[in-house]
């Protein structure tokens, strides 16, 4: 055991999970304390899903461990790991009601009726759904399946919960309120939690440190904050939600004329960067104009004598703007990250 | 008001006229002969006589018959099931060299006819076959074997495709949550797959009750099923009344059957496909269901094995004498054995052709989308009239063919077309069964994106649906194929004996004494199985895929 081992609950170290020639997890490692919940940010295909799985024992390792509190889990078979597993569209058992499917973990162990009847009844409680129990998975909604899905997973308190892409099934209001719902029961169960997903916003809801994944491997890990701030490149910035991200030489211009001093290096700017207001120091010329449900999202050309290149801004609703006029804008720096090089 | 449109009544016309072909063919060929057959029953002359039917249902042999019938069934689908679920699962869910071949060998006895299986068994049971010391010759322990053969393949392959597109991450979420690997087989395999088990044992069982070829060769008088019992009655006893109690007892037999079936089946129907379903390497934990799968391949090749080796042997020593003997007339056929496969290979065809034609277009109007649900039930029942030659007895269809269109305007005493039309009605329901969830399984977005492209109602056939379903066809035509080279409880009626068809003469075969006749037969029946089994391969390879679930 390594000294670094010490207090923590997961650790997942040089992992390596081939399919044939390819490596879709390679040379991975990260560590979780009790009561983290880590997500993992990451394209469709990076190979998330895959450490998931490895982590849960369901793929063959090729090399590196996992090991929970210390113990190499290489030979411990999934059944036995005491994690808990919850996918995209939650996999109830179709066949077991509601009470059946939370308390199914319960009974595998033999707690006794009355326990389990009021072990469902706390979850079910817990995720919203009171007084459920007698009810089919088949009639179910989406978004309740998710809730009595996780139920099931917290049943028997897992010493980890992994989380498959938990609410991207979901529709965009109901994965909003879920994950604040996910965000706090996490924290009440203080459950140590795993999460992988494409979607940024879910992990920023749920999770308090993130790695982002691309090919196989964890190309940044640190606090939400952390890898918001300072993506590590581009392609990061892009996949975090960052509208364009300018060169070195591009970057310095439109912080010259925002009258905002800055380093050397490439901006990821979002979209909401730039924000059309009377005393902004930017001026641009508005090449398109389209109403969206909270604000006016403009294309527009900064005006600078070498160009910066067309960029993304938003007006607010009640600021009428149209193409072909010249706008001031502010530039808004906590919208905005430097990326190294 | 908007007038419905000239090219709209046209294709009203034609559905019309496509509805109507396969349903005169029924009418006349299927419901007539039946009902005609039924009606000779209990109208002995000509007035009502419900009372002698009861006097017939109640006679102790009747009784007998019953019992007989609703226990050997019984058990042969229990047993079909026990044993073929572990297989389905080795074949299925495991991965290792060879398997694509015993997943073949274990469709063998499904296609073969069923004559063929009977004469097998009596090779490996009988006299100096190498299971003649279990002493199970004639007995009902070698009817209920023979069954549990032939039907092995439904259980095999139904079961097999329904778990192979299980979703895994049920089992994987299962055994996250602690359960060991045979807690989560009792708790979420197993009840996963409970209405794929409970549809393939139905129709097991539906084919068990209503077996014939298999249980005449090798039951005889003593051990007879209901549907042997209308066979005797009417071809021995001429015992007209006597048959059609028995008719409708099975009819009434198989309606409720079908219809509980139709009821539990309904939550079967959403099999997920899932790129996590893999196949995996076989595993320690696995060696019970290998074991069985093992006892499965050998029992599968055994009479098969022993029916082709029988048919080499004379007098003690391997010979062709057998086979050259099949182009000579002998005592018991009034052509010689060759003349016989190619009259069934004649009617074959032509019952292959219609049985393909009926059935598809049956198929293609039961799995268009309908807007008002009147017409979606007269389209139900439209499917379930089609289904019905799978319940009916052969035997009674055959009988019925031979006794009620012996009247002007349905004259067809003689007829060349009388076995093919018979042999096709008994496949269409298969080439039905196979094409339609081909057909539903095309999004009816494309139809309609291909229509408001321009495309008529035939050409939408063609460029959209054909496609799709080609591998169906193509397997709904070997299968029917096969089907009619093996098909002997109606035709045993109605081949005469100059076109006699192969499954017929091994039957006449068989049932005379003599080691040259058994001989003969021995021969026949490698023969007729080669040729079913060499369609059935034959299709396989160019479909490319499994027959997928049967039912």
């Amino acid at each position: 055991m390594t000294a670094s081992s010490v207090g923590n609950a997961l650790e997942v170290r040089d992992l390596r999970v081939r399919f044939g020639a390819l490596a879709a997890v390679d040379d991975v490692s990260f560590a979780l304390r009790p009561g983290d919940v880590f997500a993992v940010l990451g394209p469709s295909g990076c190979g998330k899903s895959t450490l998931l799985r490895a982590v849960a024992g369901l793929e063959h390792i090729d090399r590196g461990r996992v090991a929970f509190d210390g113990q190499d889990l290489a030979a411990v078979p999934t059944h036995r790991r005491g994690f808990a597993l919850m996918f995209q569209d939650g996999q109830l058992f179709p066949h077991l009601s509601v009470a059946d499917n939370v308390g199914y973990s319960l009974r595998l162990r033999r707690v006794p009726r009355a326990e389990r009847a009021a072990r469902v009844a706390e979850l079910l409680d817990l995720v919203g759904l009171p007084g459920q129990q007698g009810r089919e998975p088949a009639t179910l909604s989406g978004g309740e399946s998710q809730r009595v899905a996780l139920a099931r997973a917290l049943a028997v308190r897992p010493r980890l919960l992994l989380l498959d892409e938990p609410l991207s099934a979901l529709d965009r209001d109901l994965r909003e309120r879920l994950a604040g719902d996910l965000h706090d029961i996490l924290r009440t169960e203080s459950t140590t939690a795993l999460l992988v997903t494409h979607d940024h916003d879910e992990a920023f809801a749920v999770a308090d440190r993130m790695a982002v994944m691309r090919d196989g491997r964890f190309v940044q890990t640190g606090s939400l904050e952390e890898v918001w701030r300072a993506p590590a490149d581009a392609e990061t910035a892009r996949f975090l939600g960052y509208a364009a991200v300018l060169g070195p030489e591009a970057a310095a211009r439109l912080l010259s004329v925002a009258g905002l001093s800055g380093s050397a290096g490439a901006l990821a700017v979002r979209r909401s960067a730039l924000r059309v207001d009377p005393e902004g120091a930017v001026t641009a010329a508005v090449l398109t104009a389209r109403v969206s449900t909270e604000l006016t999202r403009l294309t527009v050309e900064v005006e600078h004598p070498e160009g910066v290149g067309v960029l993304d801004a938003v007006a607010p609703l009640g600021v009428p703007v149209s193409a072909g006029e010249r706008v001031r804008l502010r530039l808004d720096p906590a919208r905005t990250a430097t990326l190294p090089g | 008001m908007r007038l419905p449109s000239r090219s709209r009544l046209a294709t009203a016309g034609l559905v019309g006229l496509a509805a109507l072909i396969p349903l005169t063919v029924v009418v006349i060929f299927f419901v007539v002969p039946v009902v005609g057959m039924v009606g000779r029953g209990f109208f002995p002359d000509g007035e009502l006589d419900v009372a002698g039917v009861a006097d017939a249902l109640l006679r102790p042999r009747v009784a007998h018959v019953v019992w007989f019938t609703l226990w050997s069934s019984s058990l042969a689908t229990a047993l079909t099931v026990l044993l073929g679920v572990p297989t389905a699962f080795v074949l299925y869910r495991l991965r290792f060299p060879g398997q694509a071949l015993l997943r073949g060998l274990v469709t063998v006895p499904f296609v073969l006819p069923t004559v063929v299986v009977g004469v097998a068994f009596r090779t490996l049971l009988a006299g100096t076959g190498p299971l003649a010391f279990l002493g199970w010759d004639g007995t009902p322990a070698a009817i209920v074997a023979a069954l549990v053969f032939f039907n092995l393949a439904v259980v095999v392959r139904t079961v097999g495709a329904h778990w192979e597109g299980l979703d895994r991450r049920r089992e994987e979420a299962a055994a996250a949550l602690g359960a060991s690997p045979a807690q989560v087989l009792r708790t979420v395999t197993l009840p996963a797959l409970v209405p794929a088990v409970v549809s393939a044992g139905t129709v097991v069982f539906l084919f068990c009750a209503t077996a014939f070829g298999v249980v005449l060769t090798l039951g005889g008088v003593e051990y007879a099923t209901v549907e042997t019992e209308i066979y005797l009655l009417t071809t021995q006893f001429l015992d007209l009344q006597g048959a059609a109690a028995l008719c409708v007892l099975q009819i009434v037999f198989v309606v409720v059957l079908l219809g509980l079936t139709r009821r539990v089946g309904q939550g079967s129907a959403s099999v997920q496909r899932t790129s996590t379903a893999v196949r995996r390497t076989p595993a320690g934990r696995d060696v019970p269901a290998l074991l069985v799968s093992a006892l499965v391949v050998v029992a599968v090749a055994a009479p098969l094995v022993s029916l082709v080796v029988r048919s080499l042997r004379v007098d003690g020593s391997w010979s062709l004498e057998h086979y050259r003997a099949l182009d000579g007339t002998t005592g018991v056929l009034s052509v010689p054995v060759t003349q016989a496969l190619e009259n069934s290979l004649r009617v074959a065809v032509d019952a292959t052709l219609l049985a393909v034609v009926l059935g598809g277009t049956v198929a293609v109007l039961v799995t268009r989308r309908l807007r008002t649900p009147v017409a979606r039930r007269a389209a139900a029942t439209f499917d379930a009239v089609f289904m019905l030659p799978l319940g009916v007895s052969a035997v009674t269809v055959g009988f019925g063919l031979l006794v009620a269109l012996d009247t002007p305007p349905l004259d067809f005493r003689g007829s060349p077309w009388l076995v093919p039309v018979a042999q096709a009605l008994v496949a269409m329901p298969l080439v039905v069964r196979l094409l339609v969830p081909a057909l539903r399984s095309v999004d009816e977005r494309q139809r309609e994106a291909a229509a408001s492209l321009g495309a008529g109602t035939l050409r939408v056939l063609r460029t959209v649906d054909l496609p799709h379903a080609r591998r169906a066809l193509l397997a709904a035509t070997g299968f029917a194929f096969a089907v009619s080279l093996g098909e002997f409880g109606a035709t045993s009626f109605l081949s005469r004996p100059e076109t006699v068809t192969l499954p017929v003469a091994v039957y006449q075969l068989v049932s005379r004494p003599g080691e040259d006749n058994f001989g003969a037969a021995l021969a026949a029946s490698v023969v007729l199985g080669l040729v079913t089994a060499a369609v059935v391969v034959l299709v396989e390879r160019v479909r490319g895929g499994s027959l997928g679930g049967l039912s």
